[in-house]
C-alpha cells in the first residue's frame, strides 16, 4: 500500500507544473536512462536475441553460411522428432520426474513449515532452520558426489542400514540401475531444498491471525485440528499460486541433477528433453534439430502455464500472471 | 466428569503430537547433517584407511595429507582463483546492476518505466532454450573466454524485483528533501537509496556470490577445452564423474610398493577434500546473510 501511495505522490509532483515533452523530460532523466538502459540493452542481447535462433529450427542449418544462404525445410525438423523413440522416451522422463517432484517434492516442504511452526521452544526451532537451509546453497556438483557416495555399493550408508534392518541380504546397485533413477533424483531435491522451500509457507502462516487460533482453541480443538482448520486453510491462497507456478515450469525441471547423478547404464531413465537436445545439438552438431527440442519444450510450458493460470482463475477470481 | 476426560484427552493428543515433531524434526536435521560430517571426516581420514570403510562422523586416523595432496593439482588451483574472482566480479555487477535498474523502475516518473518493466519481467516466462543461447554465445565470440562467467548474467529479473518491492516499501519523502537539495537521481540513487537498501542488498548479493561459486556448466559447455579457465566446480565434476560408479577398488593397490602405499591418496578422499573445499566459503558467509535472505525470499516469492 505505501509503494502506491508514495508513487502517487510522484506522478503529483511531476505533473502539477505542465505536460513536458519528452526529449525535455529524457534531457531531465539522463540519470535514470544511464542507470538502467545499458542493463535493458544487456537483457535484450542475452534474452531476446536467441529468440530469433528459433528461425533455426526450419531451417537445415548451417554454421559458415549467412541467414540468406540457410536451406529452408518448414517442419521437417518436428516430424522427424515426432518419429524418434528416443524423443518419447525423454518426454516421459521428464515428465515422470517433474510430476514426481510436483507431488512428493511440492508436500514435503508444506508439511515440514507446518511442523516446524509448532515447535515452541524457539531455540530448537532456529537451529532446525539453519541446519534445512544449509544444503540449498551447496552446489549440484558436491550434492551429486554426496548422494553417490551415500548410495554406494561399498560402505554406502544406505546400503549398510538396509542390511542391518535386514531388508537386504546384499548391497543395492543403486545407481546403476535405471528403475530407481527417478527416485534418486526426486530424493535427492527434496534432501536439498525441502527446508528452503519451507521458507515461503511459513512466511504464509505467520501472517495468519492468531485470534482465528485463540478461537478454535475455545471451540475445544487439539493442536492436530487447528492445524487442519486454521493452518492449512491459512496458507491455501500461497499453495495455489505455487502449485500454478510449479505445473508451468512442469517440463523445464533443468537437467543439471540429471546430468551429474546419471551414467551410461542409466541413460534410458535419466536423458530428459534439455539433455536430449544438448547431446543432439552441440555434441552431434545439429544445431536445428537441438533448437526444434528447445521450441517444443517451451511451447509446453507455455500452454501449461496458460492453462494452469486459466484453472487457477476459475476457482479464485484471481491471477497468478 | 465426560467433559473432563475428554478435554484430558486432547492434552495426551497434543503430547503425543508434540513428541512427533521433535522426533520428526530431529530425523530431518539429522539426515540432512550427516553426509556433510560423512564428507568432512572421510577428508580428514588417511586414504588407506577409507578403503576400509566404516568411517562415520570422525575420522578413525587423522591427516591433511589428502588437503595437501589437492591443493598439489594445478587445475584446482587455478579453478580456485577462478571460481573466487568470478564470485567476486560477478557479484559487484549483479548488485549494482539490480539496484540501479531496481530504483530507475521504482520512478514512478521515468519515462521508460513501463517499457522497461516489461521487457524485464517478460524474461521469467520464457526462454531461448539451449541451442540458441548458445549459437548467440559463439557469435559473440564469447567461447573460450573468461567473460562468458560475467557478462550474460549480469542483469537477473528476479533480483531486480526483489529490490524494487524493497525500494517501494520505503518512504518516498526521503528522495523529495534531496532533490530539493538539488541533488541529481544518481547522488539520490548513490547516497539514499543504496544505504537503505542495504538488507535486501546482502540477500541479492548471496544469491549471486552462491550461483556463481556454484556454477560448472558454463565452464563445461564453454570453457572446457582451456585448462586457464576452469572452475573450482567443473574440477570436482570431472572428478566425481570420472570415478562415478563408487568409490576406489581395492585391487588397483595390490601392485603398489609399501613407499607407494604410504602416499596413496585414493579418488574418493580427493573428491571429499573438493567437497570440502568448496562447501567452506559457503559456510563462512553464511551465518552472517542468514537474517536478511529469509526476508528477502518472501518478498521474491510473493512478488512473482
Amino acid at each position: 500500500m505505501k509503494a502506491v501511495t508514495s508513487n502517487e505522490r510522484t506522478m503529483t509532483i511531476i505533473q502539477k507544473p505542465k505536460k513536458k515533452s519528452f526529449w525535455k523530460t529524457f534531457v531531465q532523466q539522463k540519470y535514470l536512462y544511464l542507470m538502467s538502459v545499458p542493463f535493458v540493452l544487456l537483457v535484450i542481447v542475452f534474452n531476446y536475441f536467441p529468440l530469433w535462433g528459433w528461425s533455426m529450427a526450419f531451417q537445415n542449418y548451417k554454421p559458415a553460411l549467412s541467414l540468406f544462404q540457410q536451406e529452408w525445410v518448414g517442419f521437417e525438423h518436428f516430424i522427424e522428432l515426432f518419429s524418434d523413440e528416443r524423443f518419447y522416451r525423454a518426454l516421459r522422463n521428464t515428465l515422470g520426474m517433474s510430476l514426481l517432484g510436483l507431488t512428493v517434492g511440492f508436500v514435503m516442504p508444506i508439511i515440514f513449515a507446518v511442523l516446524l511452526n509448532e515447535v515452541r521452544l524457539s531455540v530448537f526451532k532456529r537451529t532446525v532452520q539453519t541446519i534445512t537451509y544449509l544444503p540449498h546453497f551447496v552446489s549440484w556438483v558436491v550434492v551429486a558426489g554426496i548422494v553417490t557416495k551415500m548410495l554406494s555399493t561399498d560402505g554406502g550408508v544406505i546400503n549398510e542400514m538396509l542390511i542391518s534392518l535386514g531388508i537386504l541380504d546384499k548391497p543395492a546397485q543403486f545407481m546403476a540401475e535405471g528403475t530407481y533413477f527417478w527416485s534418486i533424483v526426486v530424493a535427492s531435491d527434496i534432501w536439498k531444498e525441502m527446508g528452503w522451500n519451507a521458507i515461503i509457507f511459513l512466511a504464509a502462516i505467520s501472517g495468519i491471525d492468531s485470534q482465528l487460533y485463540e478461537a478454535a482453541k475455545v471451540d475445544g480443538a487439539g493442536r492436530l485440528r487447528q492445524i487442519w482448520h486454521v493452518t492449512l486453510p491459512g496458507i491455501r491462497p500461497t499453495i495455489l499460486v505455487l502449485l500454478i507456478l510449479n505445473i508451468g515450469h512442469l517440463t523445464s525441471i533443468g537437467f543439471e541433477k540429471q546430468m551429474l547423478l546419471g551414467n551410461n547404464l542409466v541413460v534410458d531413465y535419466a536423458e530428459v528433453l534439455d539433455l536430449y537436445a544438448l547431446n543432439y545439438g552441440i555434441g552431434l552438431g545439429r544445431f536445428s534439430y537441438g533448437t526444434a527440442i528447445g521450441i517444443f519444450n517451451s511451447v509446453i510450458s507455455i500452454i501449461l502455464l496458460f492453462v494452469a493460470n486459466g484453472i487457477f482463475k476459475k476457482y479464485s477470481n484471481s491471477s497468478v500472471m | 466428569m465426560r467433559r473432563h476426560t475428554t478435554l484430558s484427552k486432547t492434552v495426551m493428543k497434543d503430547r503425543l503430537f508434540d513428541s512427533f515433531i521433535y522426533i520428526y524434526l530431529l530425523f530431518i536435521s539429522v539426515i540432512t547433517l550427516y553426509p556433510f560430517l560423512n564428507v568432512l571426516a572421510i577428508s580428514l581420514n588417511e586414504s588407506l584407511d577409507t578403503v576400509r570403510g566404516g568411517i562415520h562422523i570422525w575420522p578413525r586416523s587423522f591427516t591433511l595429507d589428502n588437503y595437501k595432496e589437492i591443493f598439489q593439482y594445478d587445475n584446482l588451483i587455478t579453478g580456485f582463483i577462478n571460481s573466487a574472482s568470478r564470485t567476486i566480479i560477478g557479484t559487484i555487477l549483479g548488485v549494482l546492476s539490480s539496484a540501479m535498474v531496481a530504483y530507475t523502475l521504482s520512478r514512478a516518473d521515468f519515462q521508460g518505466r513501463k517499457w522497461f518493466s516489461t521487457i524485464i519481467v517478460l524474461t521469467m516466462y520464457f526462454s531461448g532454450g539451449l541451442i540458441p543461447g548458445y549459437m548467440l554465445i559463439r557469435d559473440l565470440g564469447l567461447i573460450n573466454s573468461y567473460w562468458v562467467y560475467i557478462i550474460p548474467g549480469i542483469v537477473n529479473a528476479f533480483n531486480i524485483i526483489i529490490v524494487r518491492s524493497f525500494i517501494d516499501g520505503l518512504p518516498y519523502a526521503l528522495q523529495e528533501s534531496a532533490k530539493i537539495d538539488g541533488a541529481n537521481d544518481f547522488t539520490i540513487f548513490w547516497k539514499i537509496i543504496m544505504p537503505l537498501c542495504k538488507p535486501v542488498l546482502a540477500t541479492v548479493a548471496l544469491f549471486v556470490a552462491v550461483g556463481h561459486w556454484n556454477s560448472w556448466f558454463d565452464t563445461y559447455l564453454y570453457n572446457s577445452m582451456n585448462e586457464n579457465l576452469t572452475t573450482l566446480q567443473y574440477e570436482l565434476m570431472k572428478i566425481l564423474q570420472n570415478t562415478s560408479m563408487g568409490s576406489t577398488d581395492p585391487n588397483s593397490m595390490k601392485g603398489m610398493t609399501a613407499d607407494q602405499l604410504k602416499t596413496f591418496v585414493s579418488p574418493e578422499s580427493i573428491k571429499m577434500a573438493i567437497s570440502i573445499v568448496t562447501i567452506v566459503p559457503i559456510l563462512i558467509i553464511y551465518p552472517f546473510v542468514q537474517k536478511y535472505f529469509v526476508q528477502g525470499m518472501t518478498i521474491g516469492a510473493v512478488k512473482s
